[in-house]
């Protein structure tokens, strides 16, 4: 890319369109695991699903032709990873961090498996909006190239937020993810709401990993997640399990991950693959700071087994 | 259900109950009668058969045999929820609300029809007329965590008179409140009653809360209504006797006679320590405690007792200010423990003072299966050694234990406090220092404890006694502390200790 033409200015113009084109994955993988977790569950799996979800994206787009179908099926697959993983856990004594783990192996051996085929093939990419198109300048145009997920992703944490207080199934959640003993003498049972609420995260990140394979980078290949699945997890504590943290968290961690190609396109040429750890180092960072040895997270839900 | 309309109290009468798990008996043909609007208090021991009559009647449990006629009509009661349609509720003794959820949302939730979509304007106007009618008030909007323990009780009474039940079980609903809470708490349920607006049927352990407030009593013991009848026909001494029956109960030592001016085991100083939301700190300037001496610590849970004892058992850090043991710095290691002779016997001591999958006799041990005789350290752990010990302890302490390598965790509460007992009393004690010894536990287990630490305090020890349990202090200590808000706030001679002032300062009212 060529950055000369605005100088020094393309480094932020290049961190703000990285942090909307890297987050969306974050976004919705966060969010999964935010209505995961609500519930007192942890699914560490999801970035099998992810991995799964960005293959059967591609997969269905290129047979189709449509990347909408795509879209759909990764959002399936990931329900299904989802509605295994929380029809384990209900289960005496099964844990679900170990369940998380062999899932997340399996849905990216799977994926690796059935995505052989497909990697040759290029299949057609999700649309986006180009709310850059006021500007001649190309970098400001390929900064605000805004793909629909990206906005989809940003009304889904303003709803989920809301959501949380004000509907029936929001405050169900809540309850159930607090205290297993106060849901059962309502009348609620544990295990079918944490059932859902996994299916459900298990979804949004099936359409995380779509976004991987069909925009953003946009092709199938094995390497093609970097860890978001398992950074979204992280990503959530930070956020407090507040749906519009987890928004805020995603576009910090994609703008660090955008720093190293934004640097290397002013060209930096020496160090910047250091940068490219950086939203690594972030996650470190901050789960140390945000922790402390003798108090317990405030506003984790009760029934987590990690705060238990 | 409409929370708007006027309630009526319903009766409930069970008649010849049985129930049976496998080859026990929890329940023996027991018929008890509580009319609408009285208030019945329903007395017995742990495992007497108190909570699973309740089960019985809120659906929880099946009974083997027997009927349960409300108002004049038979019924049956499959399940919680048959229970509640027919307006039964249950106030449980650990609390049911959902702590990250506002009080509204508590009271919302748990409706059997809440809509999709929530109208917190229609619904905060017509739980501000529904509170209107009720003699509790209470902050709505602030979350159920930040509440204290009298208003999460009274919250929960709210709640199932919310959801329309007009016969309430209270199981023990004062354990975990100042006296000054339980007798507001229970002052209001009582006018309820006599309205006519509610049925009451309260567990409790506490003479003078069922001579106060209720109008009648049945009392159960192994499974069988040794008793029944009004309550001011029967005294304290006659309920006890229905209780417990004829076993005998461990008497306490009498108080041998307090020396003034004996050493002073434990000193205090300016200490400071964080408290476990690292919001706020604990603060105690100046505490001592002589030996042959019990200083008690009241104060109701969550004002610093819990962090305190974490400091002198070393579990939690201090910022500052000094504990000294004759003398001597105390930093709660296990050398200095030794060497001082301190012995700790914290609040539930299967989670604080055992590894429960460990077997009895290594528990037991925990204090000497690394020193030899004269106290000096083995390098080799003899289980031979260790078993002959334990089974010394167990035999003079009456641990009911299967056998002594069974894990601990398999012993009844009871069991496993005289079996931490037995360690820590064991040999020289100069310094005990007791939180809740006797939470949950039953009569005669109760009455026992509390007479080994007398004994432990006549025979010279200095002990520090921290508990909810106002009846137990005053029973037991030579001095009172009052711990409210992380800091001593007020100090009585046993001599002149009331619980009316000593409930004030709990309270934080001075």
């Amino acid at each position: 890319m060529d950055a000369t033409g605005i100088g020094l200015w393309g480094v932020p113009l290049a961190i703000l369109g990285g942090a909307i084109r890297v987050s969306t994955p974050f976004i919705f993988v966060s969010l999964g695991e935010a209505i995961t977790e609500r519930s007192g569950r942890i699914n560490l799996g999801l970035e099998g699903t992810l991995v799964f979800g960005a293959m059967s994206a591609y997969a269905v787009a290129v047979m189709t032709g449509s990347p909408w179908l795509g879209l759909i099926a990764a959002a399936f697959a990931g329900l299904c990873f989802g509605l295994f993983h929380g029809w384990i856990c209900k289960f005496p004594k099964v844990n679900d961090i170990a369940i998380g783990i062999a899932l997340m192996l399996f849905g990216s051996g799977l994926a690796f498996f059935f995505g052989k085929p497909f990697i040759q093939p290029s299949a057609p990419d999700l649309p986006a909006i180009p709310l850059g198109a006021w500007s001649d300048i190309p970098q400001v145009q390929a900064a605000l190239d805004v793909n629909m997920l990206f906005l989809i992703g940003a009304a889904l944490a303003v709803f989920l937020w809301w959501a949380f207080r004000n509907t029936r199934a929001g405050l169900i959640l809540r309850v159930v993810g607090d205290s297993s003993d106060a849901a059962r003498a309502m009348g609620l049972n544990p295990n079918t709401v944490r059932l859902a609420a996994t299916g459900v995260g298990g979804a949004l990140a099936g359409i995380g990993g779509a976004y991987l394979s069909l925009y953003y980078p946009g092709s199938w290949t094995e390497g093609i997640s970097s860890g978001q699945g398992l950074m979204a997890v992280a990503l959530v504590i930070f956020a407090r399990w507040n749906p519009l943290g987890c928004f805020a968290a995603a576009l910090l961690f994609g703008g660090a991950g955008a720093l190293g190609p934004a640097l290397q396109s002013v060209g930096v040429t020496q160090g910047y693959y250091l940068f490219y750890a950086a939203p690594y180092i972030l996650t470190l960072v901050i789960m140390i700071a945000t922790s402390s040895p003798s108090r317990s997270l405030a506003g984790a839900p009760g029934e987590l087994s990690i705060t238990k | 259900m409409s929370p708007t309309t006027r309630m009526k109290a319903v009766g409930v009468e069970t008649i010849g109950m049985t129930m049976r798990f496998g080859a026990f008996t929890a329940l023996d043909d027991v018929s008890v009668k509580v009319p609408a609007g009285s208030f019945h208090a329903l007395l017995g021991e742990n495992g007497a058969g108190k909570s699973t009559l309740v089960k019985c009647m809120m659906g929880f449990y099946h009974p083997t045999s027997g009927d349960i006629i409300i108002d004049d009509r038979e019924v049956t009661i499959a399940s919680p929820r048959d229970a509640s349609a027919l307006g039964l509720g249950m106030v449980y003794q650990h609390f049911t609300l959902v702590p990250s959820l506002t009080g509204a949302e508590n009271l919302v939730i748990s409706r059997e029809k809440v809509p999709g979509v929530i109208d917190w304007r229609k619904e905060r106007a017509a739980l501000a007329q529904f509170m209107e009618r009720m003699p509790f008030k209470l902050p709505l909007d602030v979350k159920v965590a930040e509440l204290a323990a009298g208003e999460k009780q009274k919250l929960e009474i709210v709640k199932q008179l919310y959801l329309g039940r007009s016969f309430l079980v209270l199981d023990e609903p004062t354990s975990v409140l100042t006296p000054g809470e339980a007798q507001e708490v229970l002052g209001l349920v009582r006018a309820m009653t006599r309205a006519g607006d509610l049925t009451v049927l309260m567990i409790s352990h506490k003479f003078h809360e069922v001579t106060a407030f209720a109008d009648d009593v049945s009392v159960l013991r192994k499974g069988r209504l040794t008793g029944t009848g009004r309550v001011t026909d029967l005294d304290h001494r006659q309920m006890a006797a229905m209780m417990i029956g004829d076993q005998p109960i461990a008497a306490l030592d009498s108080r041998a006679e307090p020396k003034p001016d004996a050493e002073i085991v434990l000193k205090v100083k300016a200490l400071k320590a964080p408290d476990r939301t690292g919001l706020k700190s604990i603060r105690v300037e100046d505490l001592g405690v002589r030996s042959g001496e019990i200083v008690g610590i009241a104060g109701i849970s969550g004002n610093g007792q819990k962090e305190f004892l974490e400091v002198l058992a070393g579990q939690r850090p201090r910022d500052a200010g000094e504990v000294m043991v004759r003398g001597t710095a105390y930093a709660a290691t296990r050398a200095e423990a030794r060497a001082l002779n301190v012995r700790l016997i914290p609040e539930e001591p299967l989670k604080n003072a055992c590894a429960p999958k460990m077997t009895v006799a290594e528990n037991i041990s925990f204090r000497t299966f690394d020193i030899d005789g004269n106290g000096k350290p083995v390098s080799w752990i003899s289980t031979g050694t260790i078993r002959t010990f334990s089974a010394r302890l167990v035999e003079q302490f009456k641990v009911k234990t299967a056998s002594l390598s069974s894990p601990i965790a398999s012993l009844s509460g009871g069991n496993v406090q005289r079996a931490v007992l037995a360690r820590e009393l064991t040999g020289e004690v100069d310094l005990l220092i007791v939180s809740n010894p006797c939470f949950g536990l039953d009569f005669s287990a109760v009455a026992e404890i509390r007479a080994r630490i007398m004994k432990a305090r006549n025979a010279g020890a200095a002990v520090l006694l921290m508990s909810e349990d106002l009846d137990e202090l005053l029973e037991l200590s030579d001095r009172i502390f009052v711990m409210s808000d992380g800091a001593l706030v007020y100090e009585t001679p046993i001599a002149q200790a009331s619980v009316q002032t000593i409930g004030e300062h709990m309270a934080g009212h001075h």
